[in-house]
């Protein structure tokens, strides 16, 4: 009972006692404090599954606890990381950032433990608002311009999320059903809600979370954002926040195929999908700026997702793993771009370049940070991409399977350019030479991320194992 | 539903064409400002008998849309000592038609959307529909940052006249948070605004254009 509101509340907490310490060099330390009780608490619930209902309202489904664990891994890490990222930027104050960072996680897990749309709704609105600040974190020009975008492009997308909310409750008012925004009543009357207003629901929601996960074409925000903020941050968003978002998006087309309208959802999604990793492709070919790529490949994998749940069937395995391995391998790339940003004080390749000679440890994470993130075997993203491309063709869907492999590819030359002219060669002689060199806390981190994702398209251990299989017979059942 | 429901709704698409013809930027946030207000009544009408949680709702709404939201973006505005007109992309008497037309096609539109019989009379739909179809309006035509703020808050007006058909679906801890969300997300905005001014002296956000392919 106390859990989910011990794990909801405990990141809020610190972030107000990190609010309240004046001294900017020892407040950092308590980032890990958190990501460590979280992590402990997390895996206490996931352990213990019947201790994670509270109410009606919170409740950690079975997709849920995937996310959960995501993010609560993410964040340790990043927590990690940032000691020793705010060590080097003594410049900057970083109290705002600190706070938002802690706020961020507990309203992350609210997205995730909320079993009532609007619950969830007020929940992503909330970490939308407190990822202002950390994109914002710079204050330069640029960082302005791309607060700006994000917002008013997440807050327009969110609130046709609201609207689509609404509609969702009126498909049930409309056939006299009692009103109502939770999950659990949503899904037991499914099959008799009102049809119109399900699929302008449907749309509605799909545009709203779409927009916050990324899905092109309203993935505006995306390049800029993820461009301008830290990497610790750019990791962060990649691999929690729009997990989350997908998370949202998940239960609402969960709740279209419980309605029977599962063939509908299904075909929208996977033309969002397939469609992002289109634009993504199309980006990525000639992309100087690498954390503007990283951006786009953070639309391509979005895509991915949104493609393997619309598949559905076997797809539907693979596009749970790859949202754990893509969150993870997301991490261990936006921290080795942070550190290469940081070692040239650049971040095109005109600027970067030799970046494994002169930082052996990021150079080197980042290179196969890429080639995981492309699908190389034998790390995880190989596993999850195969098991949906091979779900795709064993369904007789020819085109959407050949598209896929085709976009893959596309990104895979496009990306290869980028990164190999990063890392491989000599620094220019114009480049700037700084003091930055890889550490224990900048590189402990992304060594454990890429090792995460290594791990887990060698082996997949049997406690993970269960917890996709149950996603996924919960997300089969009751369509 | 009660009989002063529907002018209360005529003001607010009256309040939306108003709006989209005003060149002054105080004037157009005051006039959303007092729409918001007058979306705040709309619990206490909706519903036979008014319980503590509409009249809770109501104040909290009144107060936030129709005081409190106003007031900061005013303030934004006075800090960053931006000049007070707007230079619209399309000029202000085509956007009132436009609105107009907006408003036209929301009546219709509603008219085809299969409705419970108790929304059929009263014109909560396409006020809702017309008053986000504004907000967008506002949205892609206006240059100016704070203008574009104020077509958000117009957006989320719409929104919260379509919430009102379903008052008994959304717990009024949620409409809570919608508001707070909605409060703290102009609060982040105007200081944004403030920097964005700092920065390029100017909140005309074609000057944010650093950042592109």
């Amino acid at each position: 009972m106390m859990l989910p509101v011990a794990i909801i509340c405990f990141p809020l907490v610190m972030a107000g006692l990190g609010f309240a310490i004046s001294s900017n060099r020892r407040r950092p330390a308590l980032l890990p404090v958190t990501g460590f009780v979280h992590f402990a608490l997390t895996l206490r619930a996931l352990a213990y599954p019947d201790t994670i209902a509270s109410g009606e309202w919170l409740f950690l489904d079975p997709p849920g606890r995937i996310v959960l664990l995501l993010v609560s891994v993410i964040y340790l890490l990043c927590s990690v990381y940032a000691i020793g990222y705010l060590r080097l930027r003594k410049d900057q104050p970083n109290q705002v950032l600190c706070s938002c960072l802690q706020a961020l996680l507990g309203t992350m897990s609210l997205v995730i433990w909320s079993h009532h749309l609007g619950l969830m709704w007020v929940a992503i609105e909330a970490s939308t608002l407190l990822t202002a600040p950390l994109i914002y974190f710079n204050k330069s020009q640029r960082s302005i311009e791309a607060t700006w975008k994000y917002l008013l492009v997440g807050s327009v997308g969110i609130a046709l999320a609201l609207l689509g909310s609404f509609f969702l409750a009126y498909a049930s008012y409309h056939e006299g059903l009692p009103s109502s925004l939770l999950f659990e009543d949503l899904l037991r009357r499914a099959p008799l809600l009102s049809k119109p207003w399900l699929h302008a629901a449907f749309v509605l929601l799909l545009v709203g979370y779409g927009t916050k996960m990324g899905l092109a074409p309203m993935h505006t925000w995306k390049p800029d954002a993820y461009g301008e903020a830290p990497g610790l941050v750019g990791a962060l968003l990649a691999g929690g926040l729009t997990s989350c978002a997908f998370l949202a998006l998940l239960r609402i087309y969960h709740l279209c195929s419980a309605a029977g309208e599962g063939a509908y959802a299904g075909r929208l999604m996977v033309f969002m999908g397939l469609f992002s990793m289109a634009i993504a492709g199309i980006f990525m070919v000639g992309q100087r700026d690498f954390k503007r790529m990283l951006a786009y490949s953070s639309v391509e994998h979005m895509g991915i997702l949104a493609l393997g749940v619309g598949l559905g069937g076997a797809a539907t395995f693979g596009a749970l793993l790859h949202l754990l391995v893509n969150g993870l391998n997301k991490g261990a790339l936006f921290l080795s771009a942070g550190n290469i940003h940081r070692a040239f004080e650049g971040k095109t390749t005109d600027e970067v370049s030799g970046a494994m000679r002169r930082l052996p440890l990021s150079g080197t994470v980042f290179l196969f940070g890429f080639l995981a993130i492309t699908g190389s075997p034998p790390f995880g993203p190989f596993v999850s991409e195969f098991s949906i491309l091979t779900a795709a063709f064993g369904a007789g869907r020819l085109t959407a399977g050949g598209l896929f492999l085709l976009f893959l590819l596309v990104v895979f030359i496009g990306m290869g350019q980028t990164v190999l002219k990063m890392v491989q060669g000599r620094p220019s002689a114009q480049s700037r030479v700084t003091a930055y060199r890889d550490g224990f806390f900048t590189g402990a981190p992304i060594l454990a991320f890429l090792g995460l994702v290594l791990f887990l398209g060698l082996w997949i251990p049997d406690p993970l194992n269960a917890l996709l299989t149950d996603a996924v017979r919960y997300l089969e059942t009751r369509s | 539903m009660g009989v002063f429901l529907d002018p209360i709704l005529v003001l607010v698409l009256l309040l939306n064409i108003f709006a989209l013809g005003n060149s002054r930027i105080p004037s157009v946030i005051k006039i959303v400002g007092f729409q918001g207000a007058l979306l705040g009544v709309m619990p206490l009408l909706v519903h036979e008998h008014v319980g503590v949680m509409a009249v809770l709702l109501s104040i909290a709404t009144i107060v936030l849309k129709g005081v409190v939201i106003p007031w900061m973006l005013l303030r934004a505005m006075r800090e960053a000592q931006i000049r007070r007109e707007m230079e619209p992309l399309i000029g202000f008497l085509p956007s009132m038609i436009l609105g107009a037309v907006a408003a036209g096609l929301a009546v219709a539109f509603s008219r085809q959307l299969p409705l419970a019989k108790e929304h059929l009379g009263p014109l909560l739909v396409p006020a809702s529909l017309a008053t986000v179809l504004t907000g967008f309006i506002t949205l892609t035509t206006r240059y100016k940052a704070i203008s574009q703020v104020v077509g958000y808050l117009t957006l989320e007006n719409g929104i919260f006249i379509f919430g009102m058909l379903l008052v008994e679906a959304t717990p009024l801890l949620v409409e809570m948070g919608i508001l707070l969300d909605l409060f703290v997300g102009v609060f982040v905005i105007s200081i944004i605004v403030n920097h964005i001014n700092a920065a390029f002296s100017s909140l005309d956000t074609r000057k944010l254009s650093t950042l592109k392919e």
